[in-house]
């Protein structure tokens, strides 16, 4: 008996099959990344013998439980935070070994000696709310950013582009390993004339 | 006689379909891969707040997520409505959020272990005391590093 070849089957109506399942997929896709503010928190344990910090080397911000904020002692309001913070780390008022040369502060004695001394210390009520928190945190940022920006594009005028852009770069994963490479010595160099200092500490009990 | 022969009748030939199947199998793929899906349904209301001296968060499995906030208007005769923390998919106190960090840290990659981060998405209108409370926690279980999850926007969105 002959052969008889196997009847064939019909694949018409596998484009609507994965029709259907692409479809369910592009639905609940998300492609969305999430971003936010970066913070590292201080270890638990206590410090043997905390360092001496002079008062003067303290900017102090507090949030209070009405959201009101008290810089340095004083009210004030948060749309002068970034400008306050940028005037109290850029100030270079130290002499000597402390002295700044790349500030363009106030050289106030009565502020901070240089940025890598100044703290920025944020405290906050357990009764504050966290939107304010955040947006305390969000220009405190800035202001180190804008600093940072500054000396970059002083430092490497060059690259055409500022502290933040130089760093967004730096982290995207299709910059190439030689331009990553090339930038992260710059972006060290800039971070370490403006490091970060911002203490949280913890919230006052009432 | 000639070997170019003119075809008779001026009819279309039909175009062939019978790579339908694999293009679209191609994207359907492709939104396979690229699909994170959503793996805790949110039981807070989370409205997060505003900033833009942001960072991005890449790397989804080196992050922990936190959820806080006031829970959700269904689960609110149940639960009331001070704000709650949520892990996974329910929700929890602060006692057990160093647990929870422990059993995450333990899930992931051993060389994924030292370079976590966790992500507090957290709702604007939620108080300090309880994100101070998380805070502490993670601190306890040395989980330094943290993201305070926010949308893009102005400062000022903040404020009213």
């Amino acid at each position: 008996m002959a052969k008889r070849s196997a009847p064939e089957v019909n694949a018409g109506s596998m484009a609507d099959i994965a029709f259907l399942l692409l479809i369910f997929f592009l639905v609940t896709t998300t492609i969305e990344t999430d971003s936010g503010l970066n913070r590292k928190l201080p270890p638990m344990e206590d410090q043997v013998d905390p360092p001496i910090i002079r008062e003067k080397n303290i900017f102090t911000v507090l949030v209070s439980k009405n959201d009101q904020l008290l810089v340095e002692e004083e009210l004030a309001d948060i749309a002068d935070l970034r400008s306050l913070a940028v005037a109290f780390l850029d100030n270079g008022g130290g002499v000597g070994d402390e002295a700044c040369d790349y500030c363009q502060g106030a050289r106030d004695e009565a502020s901070s000696d240089n940025p890598d001394k100044a703290i920025i210390s944020l405290k906050n009520d357990r009764e504050t709310s966290y939107k304010v928190y955040i947006a305390v945190q969000n220009e405190l940022v800035a202001a180190y950013n804008d600093l940072r920006n500054r000396e970059f594009e002083r430092l490497f005028p060059n690259l055409e582009m500022n502290f933040v852009d130089a760093q967004k770069q730096y982290e995207d994963p299709r910059t190439t390993p030689e331009t990553s490479e090339e930038l992260k010595p710059k972006l060290d160099q800039v971070k370490a004339m403006y490091p970060q200092k911002l203490s949280e500490a913890e919230s006052t009990k009432n | 006689m000639s070997k170019f022969k003119k075809k008779k009748g001026g009819d279309l030939p039909a175009i062939s379909t019978a790579s339908l199947p694999d293009i679209v199998f191609m994207l359907l793929f492709f939104f396979m891969v690229a699909t994170v899906m959503r793996d805790s349904t949110l039981m807070v209301v989370n409205k997060l707040p505003a900033a833009d001296q942001i960072q991005k968060l890449d790397k989804k499995d080196r992050v922990m997520y936190i959820y806080a906030g006031k829970p959700s208007t269904r689960y609110q005769d149940k639960y009331g409505s001070s704000a709650r923390i949520q892990l996974n998919d329910k929700f929890a106190t602060v006692d057990e959020v160093g647990a929870f960090i422990l059993a995450e840290r333990a899930s992931k990659r051993q060389e994924l272990q030292n370079v976590l981060t966790t992500a507090l998405k957290v709702d604007s209108e939620t108080k300090m005391g309880l994100i101070q409370d998380i805070k502490q926690e993670l601190r306890k279980v040395s989980a330094l590093k943290i993201n305070y999850t926010t949308r893009v926007g102005d400062y000022t969105q903040n404020l009213n």
